[in-house]
């Protein structure tokens, strides 16, 4: 049965914590591994794994800063152009560039701008929207979200061979020890022709 | 399976409407009306009208199925399209100015021709659109009008329109049609002729009309045993009986202000009131003019009951009740040493003898260029008094002269109506035929015109309106209005004015001409023909065509103003005078009097259904859509009354049921009744609103009376007043100061708190855009000018088509009136000074509306205008909000009239603004168009003067100057230069364009120190 | 946390001791996923659904007849509308407020309840932006007020505030969506993995993007989110006062005051504040959520309720101060006239409401009270109605022209509009927490860590 599994394609190893300190405490030994490929899942963010995996400073900040900026221009901009150079108009005899009364709206679309780039920039960064993901049919891997402290290691990883890493993973008293698949279409493509045995 | 028979049966009836439809669908013009009324005798027809105004048939228990109703309907709104259709006059009507070589759409031409108040003529000048009546200005060449107009003028033109004027002939209420009435009339001509008209009677308004005057005369000489009455409720008789009791002739007095330099106005609303309004006003104002230099003005002493607008010019004033005018009248004659027959026990305060005094001092003072001006309302022996005082100061020539009277017909109408009850009573009165006037509404309590009517076998009512009387005919004939047909008619000076159609009779109407033609016989002669037949050769002029056309251009016939006569003062007029003054009730001190008066804006009720005139704020009060029982602040304290009070008010154990008005300055003891409401048919905007004080007037007391009782019953609503607070307090905004302090020091004569602080401005260079354009628009208005007639605010409604917004919407505070008058008082209660000021958009130079409009639906135009954009508007009210004048009003709801007939007025160069968006004065901005693009063809410059607003070339006094702020040499500039000029919150920094001048008062010397004990 | 506790070892925790993630988890999502709703949450549900079928029936009417069903007039062109739309703008204000500001200074007590606040943002902005369209009772024509090109070039009138208002009020709504949904992404996902029922799954799936809570996403998620916070920070403070500029930029006696923009913002979080107490307090009754909202959570917003309220003391001590050092005798007049005309009744009200009653929240007698807590919040919520009320239409009654002032007369579509649009906030409110959990799922939990950390530490400690 198990060789069975090994000789399907498999996405990587999935492992399962029952604290975070031992989720952090496996995450630090990998890497000692020489493991590449790691990563952590948690319902809540452990800031302790990041330093763990290794993981450098996002750049999210310098995105957003930069779209705010421009939005706050684009917005003073627009009040110029209509006011004072495209319709120039007597409006209670009020000087045509009168910049006092353009800083609200130029403030406003400036930290409109900004916090559109935050939240889109986050998920683009994070690959999401994603709803279909190997993970998701690892059984007990729903509890990522609860209370499961998680471990992955992908297949793609060099250091990656069985059954070292299983046994490394094992090693660590994970919860649960679990070969995630490739996803169902790739089995069935499988069965058609199976891969020759190395 | 029931329905099949029954709609058999209605095809059957179907066809003559759907006949009707087709044919009016084919015909045009005057062969249309003939259509109708070969139509009208079709049997199917006359089901449907009896079914369409059931009042008029006996079909009333009859019920109406679905498959009927949608009949009617349909063939009301084929009928209704009628209402809509304007056909070119039949005649041939000269322009006023230079004749164009076709109507030119968009370039309105000006018709002259005259409008009547009580049978008097005002001059007038009529703007037409494509030959459709839309404005009407005044005649510079008339004396009654002088280029101005009142606020009765203004209106007229939407009563042509009324779409709920008289459509239709009915005979015993059921549809019929001219020719019926004709023939009816000439079945019974032989025996009318026969018995010398025996029992035929004429019931006329007052006529000043010559053709119809010589038109009765030749009726009555064909039937010699008819009799002609006339009724005018709102007609004081005083001026011609004082004179028939001074002079022993029947003559009527006219008054020249413009010569006299103290006025002393006797119960006397001169300024405002009655056909001769707009010279007296003219003349008063014009001696009070005050510019940089002035020394000197006239001075107006005013003693009145009621408080009206000429009482808030006064310089002094002095609250009197009626039964103490005619003995300040003989108080004044004492001092003045004319022997007023009565004695000494005149019940005169100390305080009003000293006020007296000074009055008869200043009288004296000024003999030959002074006026005793006595109201109309008075009875005659004050009149008599008055001529006597006058003849004695030796006034007469100058400041008043006595003509032969301009109305025909006995001097009396009262009497003259009495006389027709009693005749009905002694069953002489067969046939009665009566020419407007609605004498059932507005005929004295005491005749009860209605049930006696009943006992007259032939009654037939000539109306504009069916009205209250109508209901009370079996034969109703509509009316013309005055610019539907051809007339004549003589101003409050005798002379004559042709009466010209604007339009031809948008319901098939007569005038009274043609309706008299038929009367004597000769039915179906054309209007013109009738008033040429009677002018051929009275005109002076060798080609007669030459003349006639003259007479039309000029809307006034070359002297034909009546000669001035001067008979010699009775010699027993003394001995007359005490036999009148004997004949005075006693007023104990606690007895309430009571004061009939004609109403402000809707006359003797005639105007009721007139829309602009009953949402036109009443001067004093500023009531609207309603009158009431106005009295004292000290009567009503002494009454325990307060606004919004129902009295029951009692005279002679007849009762009505009035709202309290507290009004400051009216006279204590007293309470004035304003009459003309209280109607009950004559259509959806008059009936419903006030009550009748004809319900309680009695002939034996027609303007005032004692032993008047109020007895508070319940509180009412509110009452529709347009300005609740009076006092401005600190606040700058109606300044008015004395004349000897504009003597010494015009700059500062009113004391402005503002003018010490400077005036900052973070940005005078402001906008920097339309610097040095040619045009630039400013306004000034004369404060010490405005008599507060309110002919403005009604010029304004007609000319930018401001809409009416009914009784329920002003009592919300929400009139959409452009211009409104102002009133501020200052003093005490009972006897404070007045000062009104016309409020219109300021157009400020730096405007608080324009910068908080968040879609630029308000800004500056290249001329300094603040502009409207109506459909960039998205009705935020925010410019309103911040706007210090509160001149902008909003479409709350959708306020403009659909009526297709009465959207005939709607000037078609102002846009009729939607619902939900915000509207304002414009400066006439369509008038200065009109004027720059002349003057563009022209290749000149605009001239000064050459734009006149509505509200400027409507007012009687000139108060109003409008023109080229840019142009140094234009009025407006000079008058903004005016020492005692000013802008209202200039200290807001908004540069308004309008600027006031002060009003300055000219008190009696040593008037100031003495002041009421009350 | 730590230091929290050794500074005031006397404070109740944030949370009660012993949570377990699982059990935690339960609770909330239980909230949700109970079946049938209890009756209660039915009959919220219900009586929001009513208000909102009243709110449909005067806008109807309203759109087919204009604004003058309302008793609007010249020179009160503003009152009820207006109003109601300041006050929900303030209302708003909270939720951002709680969220954003505690977030940043760290206010690790704010996690119970931000959740719930963002919520009662959202939906107070949404009824806030309808008042503006209402108002003009044509709202075929609101986009004029859009910057869009057109052929005519033309262009809004940038210097107007009610451009800013569009602009401030867009602005804060996305921004509050944003930040709430970005809250909510693990939580839906934690949602997805617990329900059972199939399409609840799918859709709570959709919803959650994908999230698996692989540390990197984490590390953005924990930045994108404090961002979002420093934006929301500025811009909650900027929307009210634009909102209070409304009146500042005008030339009207009682609204021409350079105090209203701080004075504004102070008055939305009192507003704010009480709202959330308003709908803490029955729900944590309700739903059982002692645990999580604890007796500190209702002291800490008591304390901002109090320093709020007096800082809303202060705007009209100074209101009342500069009308009288001014000089200008129409802004003493409008300020007399407040105090002793005819709107001295909402006047006294409003001071009594939002600076008094505020003041017995001193009193740890009247904070454990919850039931007398609420009926204040409640009263405060009025208080701060009254406050705007006085201010737009107090002030238009008795502008610079005497012969114009009128009182404002409302008629029954006015106060059918105001309870409308509280239907509208009710029933989304209900729906939110039928269907969204009420509380943030993993900040608690790690609120939780922290706890068990901290538990063990104290244990090693007591060893």
């Amino acid at each position: 049965m198990e060789q069975g599994l090994d000789n399907v394609r498999s996405w990587g190893l999935l492992a399962e914590f029952a604290e975070p300190e031992q989720l952090i405490a496996a995450v630090r030994r990998v890497r000692a591994e020489g493991y590449t490929q790691v990563e952590a899942y948690s319902p809540f963010s452990i800031v302790e794994v990041e330093p763990a995996l290794g993981l450098p400073p996002t750049r999210l900040r310098y995105a957003v800063a930069a779209a705010g900026f421009a939005g706050a221009g684009l917005g003073y901009f627009m009040q110029w152009f209509a006011l004072v150079y495209q319709y120039p108009l007597n409006i209670g005899d009020k000087p045509l560039h009168s910049w006092p009364a353009f800083l609200p709206i130029t403030f406003e679309v400036g930290i409109l701008f900004a916090a559109l780039t935050a939240a889109f920039g986050m998920l683009a960064r994070n690959g999401l929207p994603r709803v279909h993901h190997p993970l998701f049919a690892a059984p007990h891997f729903e509890r990522a979200t609860i209370d499961g402290f998680f471990l992955s290691i992908e297949a793609n990883d060099p250091r990656y061979k069985m059954p070292d890493t299983r046994t490394l993973l094992e090693s660590l008293g994970p919860r649960s020890l679990t070969l995630v698949r490739e996803e169902f279409e790739d089995v069935a493509h499988a069965t058609v022709a199976p891969e020759p045995r190395p | 399976m029931t329905d099949a028979p029954q709609s058999a049966h209605q095809t059957a009836t179907d066809d003559p409407v759907e006949a009707l439809r087709k044919r009016l669908g084919r015909l045009r013009g005057r062969e249309l009306w003939h259509a109708i009324e070969e139509l009208a005798e079709s049997p199917a027809l006359h089901r449907w009208f009896e079914e369409t105004f059931p009042r008029h048939s006996a079909a009333m228990a009859e019920a109406v199925n679905r498959r009927q109703f949608i009949q009617l309907a349909a063939a009301s709104l084929a009928l209704a399209g009628l209402g809509g259709c304007t056909s070119q006059p039949r005649e041939h009507i000269l322009p006023y100015v230079n004749q164009p070589e076709m109507v030119v759409p968009g370039h309105p031409r000006q018709y002259a021709t005259a409008l009547t108040l009580g049978g008097l003529a005002r001059g007038a000048l009529v703007e037409t659109h494509t030959e459709r009546p839309t404005k009407i200005e005044g005649n510079p060449l008339h004396p009654a009008s002088l280029g101005a107009t009142d606020l009765f003028m203004q209106a007229d033109v939407l009563s042509l329109y009324d779409p709920e004027r008289a459509t239709s002939y009915l005979r015993g209420g059921v549809l019929s049609s001219p020719d019926a009435f004709i023939s009816d009339y000439l079945r019974e001509w032989d025996a009318l002729r026969a018995n010398g008209g025996a029992g035929l009677r004429l019931l006329t308004g007052a006529i000043s009309s010559p053709t119809l005057t010589t038109q009765i005369q030749r009726w009555l000489d064909i039937f010699p045993a008819a009799r002609w009455h006339w009724h005018e409720p709102a007609h004081g008789t005083g001026g011609r009986l004082g004179a028939q009791l001074a002079f022993g002739r029947d003559l009527q007095p006219v008054f020249h202000t413009d010569a006299a330099e103290v006025i002393v106005a006797l119960d006397a609303d001169f300024l405002t009131h009655g056909p001769a309004m707009i010279p007296q006003a003219r003349g008063f104002i014009d001696r009070r003019r005050m510019r940089a230099g002035t020394t000197t003005m006239n001075r107006l002493h005013a003693i009145e009951s009621n408080y009206t607008a000429t009482g808030a010019m006064a310089d002094e004033r002095l609250p009197l009740r009626p039964a103490r005018i005619p003995a300040a009248a003989r108080y004044l004659a004492d001092r003045l040493g004319v022997a007023s027959g009565g004695g000494d026990d005149d019940g005169l305060t100390p305080f009003q003898r000293r006020w007296l005094d000074r009055a008869a001092a200043d009288l004296r003072a000024h003999a030959g260029r002074s006026l005793l001006l006595a109201g109309e309302y008075q009875p005659a022996a004050v009149h008599a008094l008055a001529y006597a005082i006058n003849q004695q100061l030796g006034n007469f020539g100058t400041t008043i002269t006595m003509i032969p009277p301009p109305l025909t017909g006995t001097p009396d109408p009262h009497a003259s109506l009495a006389e027709l009850a009693e005749a009905i009573d002694a069953g002489e009165v067969d046939t009665l035929i009566m020419l407007g006037g609605n004498p059932v509404y507005s005929a004295p309590a005491d005749l009860d015109l209605g049930n006696r009517l009943l006992k007259v076998r032939q009654r037939v009512y000539w109306s504009l309106y069916h009205d209250e009387t109508a209901s009370y005919a079996n034969w109703f004939l509509p009316a013309a209005h005055e610019l539907e047909g051809w007339s004549d008619a003589r101003a409050f000076d005798g002379s004559a004015t042709i009466v010209q159609p604007l339009i031809a009779p948008l319901y098939n109407g007569w005038t009274p001409h043609e309706l008299l033609a038929i009367l004597a016989g000769e039915p179906r002669v054309p209007g013109q023909e009738l008033i040429r037949r009677h002018w051929s050769g009275r005109l002076d002029g060798e080609d007669p065509e030459e003349a006639w056309r003259r007479a039309l251009h000029d809307g006034i016939i070359a002297n034909s103003a009546s000669h001035p006569e001067m008979p010699p003062m009775a010699t027993d007029l003394p001995r007359r005078l005490f036999e009148a003054w004997a004949r005075e009730q006693p007023a104990a001190p606690e007895t309430l009097e009571i004061i009939f008066r004609p109403d402000p804006t809707i006359w003797d009720g005639r105007y009721a259904n007139n829309g602009w005139l009953q949402e036109c704020p009443k001067p004093m009060t500023r009531l609207t859509w309603s009158n009431a029982a106005l009295i004292a602040p000290a009567t009503a304290d002494r009454l325990g009354l307060a606004n919004r009070d129902i009295v029951e008010l009692e005279l002679d154990g007849r009762v009505v049921e009035a709202p309290i008005w507290v009004l400051a300055g009216h006279a204590p003891d007293c309470v004035t009744v304003h009459l003309g409401y209280g109607r009950r048919l004559g259509g959806r905007v008059g009936a419903g609103h006030g009550f009748s004080a004809y319900e309680i007037r009695a002939t034996s007391n027609l303007w005032q009376a004692i032993g008047a009782r109020l007895r508070r019953i319940k509180t009412g609503p509110p009452l529709a007043a347009a300005q609740y607070q009076i006092q401005q307090g600190e606040r700058e905004f109606a300044l008015q100061g004395n004349l000897e302090n504009f003597r010494d020091d015009p700059e500062h004569f009113i004391h402005l708190h503002h003018a010490e602080e400077p005036v900052t401005d973070l940005y005078p260079e402001g906008a920097g855009l339309f610097k040095n354009e040619p045009l630039s628009w400013g306004m000034s208005i004369d404060l010490t000018a405005c008599v507060g007639c309110n002919a403005c605010v009604v010029a304004c409604v007609a000319e930018n088509n401001v809409p009416v917004v009914g009784e329920r919407e002003v009592v919300r505070g929400r009139e959409m009136h452009w211009l409104r008058i102002d009133h501020y008082i200052e003093g005490p209660a009972d006897h404070p000074a007045t000062i009104f000021q016309p409020m219109l958009c300021q157009h400020c130079e730096k405007a608080p509306c324009e910068y908080v409009c968040p879609v630029k639906a308000t800004v500056h135009d290249e001329m300094g205008l603040n502009v409207m954009v109506y459909n960039r508007c998205i009705g935020t009210r925010y410019c309103s909000n911040n706007c210090p004048y509160k001149v902008r009003r909003f479409n709350f709801l959708s306020y403009a009239n659909e009526n297709e007939t009465r959207a005939l007025q709607y000037n078609p160069d102002v846009t009729v603004r939607m619902r939900g968006v915000m509207e304002k004065c414009t400066f006439c901005i369509q008038r200065i168009s009109r004027a720059r693009i002349d003057a563009k063809n022209e290749g000149r410059p605009v001239r000064d003067g050459e734009v006149t607003t509505a509200c400027q070339s409507a007012c009687p006094t000139r108060a109003i100057e409008f023109g080229n702020l840019n142009d140094p040499e234009s009025r407006v500039v000079a008058l903004k230069q005016e020492p005692h000029a000013y802008g209202v919150l200039e200290e807001l920094n908004t540069f308004p364009r309008i600027s006031y001048l002060a009003r300055v008062r000219n008190p009696a010397p040593a008037a100031e120190e003495d002041v009421s004990p009350s | 946390m730590k230091k929290l506790r050794q500074e005031h070892p006397a404070l109740p925790p944030v949370l009660e001791p012993n949570q377990d993630y699982g059990r935690l988890v339960d609770q909330v999502s239980g909230v949700i996923l109970r079946q049938p709703a209890p009756r209660f949450w039915w009959g919220g549900f219900l009586l929001g659904l009513s208000l909102l079928m009243i709110f449909m029936l005067s806008t109807l009417l309203l759109f087919g007849r204009g604004v003058g069903i309302w008793g609007l007039q010249v020179p009160v062109a503003w009152a009820f509308d207006i109003t109601n739309f300041v006050w929900w703008v303030g209302i708003g204000h909270a939720g951002t407020l709680i969220s954003a500001i505690l977030l940043l200074v760290k206010q690790d007590w704010r996690n119970s309840i931000n959740r719930l606040a963002e919520a009662m943002t959202v939906f107070a902005v949404t009824c806030a932006g309808l008042f503006p369209i209402l108002h003009l009772g044509r709202p075929q024509v609101a986009y004029f007020i859009l910057p869009y090109p057109n052929t005519m070039e033309l262009w809004p009138q940038f210097r107007s505030p009610l451009v800013w208002d569009v602009f401030a009020v867009t602005t804060y709504f996305t921004v509050s969506l944003v930040f709430w949904y970005v809250g909510m992404i693990p939580d839906l996902a934690t949602m997805r993995d617990r329900s059972r029922n199939r399409l609840a799954r799918r859709l709570y799936g959709v919803a959650a993007l994908g999230w698996r809570g692989a540390a990197r996403h984490w590390q953005r998620y924990r930045t994108a989110y404090l961002v979002l916070a420093a934006l929301a920070t500025p811009l909650v403070v900027s929307v009210h006062s634009i909102v209070g500029l409304d009146f500042a930029v005008s030339v009207v006696p009682g609204w021409h005051a350079t105090i209203f923009p701080p004075y504004f913002v102070a008055g939305a979080i009192l507003s704010g504040m009480a709202m959330v107490l308003t709908l803490a307090i029955p729900l944590r009754a309700a739903y059982g959520l002692h645990n999580m909202i604890t007796a500190r959570h209702i002291d800490f917003m008591c304390y901002l309720a109090i320093a709020t309220s007096l800082l809303v003391g202060y705007g009209y001590f100074s209101e009342a101060f500069f009308a009288w050092y001014s000089g200008s005798g129409y802004e003493r007049f409008m300020m007399a006239d407040r105090i002793m005309g005819d709107y001295a009744w909402a006047y006294w009200g409003l001071i009594l409401f939002n600076v008094l009653a505020p003041q017995t929240f001193w009193l740890a007698g009247v904070r454990r009270a919850l039931p007398l807590v609420w009926v204040i919040s409640l009263v405060i919520n009025v208080g701060m109605w009254l406050e705007r009320f006085v201010i737009i239409a107090g002030s238009l009654s008795r502008g610079y022209t005497p012969s114009i002032w009128l009182n404002f007369r409302p008629t029954i579509w006015d106060f059918a509009t105001m309870l409308g649009s509280m239907g509208i906030f009710i029933t989304g409110m209900f729906l939110f927490i039928r269907l969204l959990p009420l509380v943030t799922i993993h900040e608690v939990s790690e609120l939780v860590h922290h706890q068990k950390q901290l538990e063990g530490r104290l244990g090693e400690v007591a060893r």
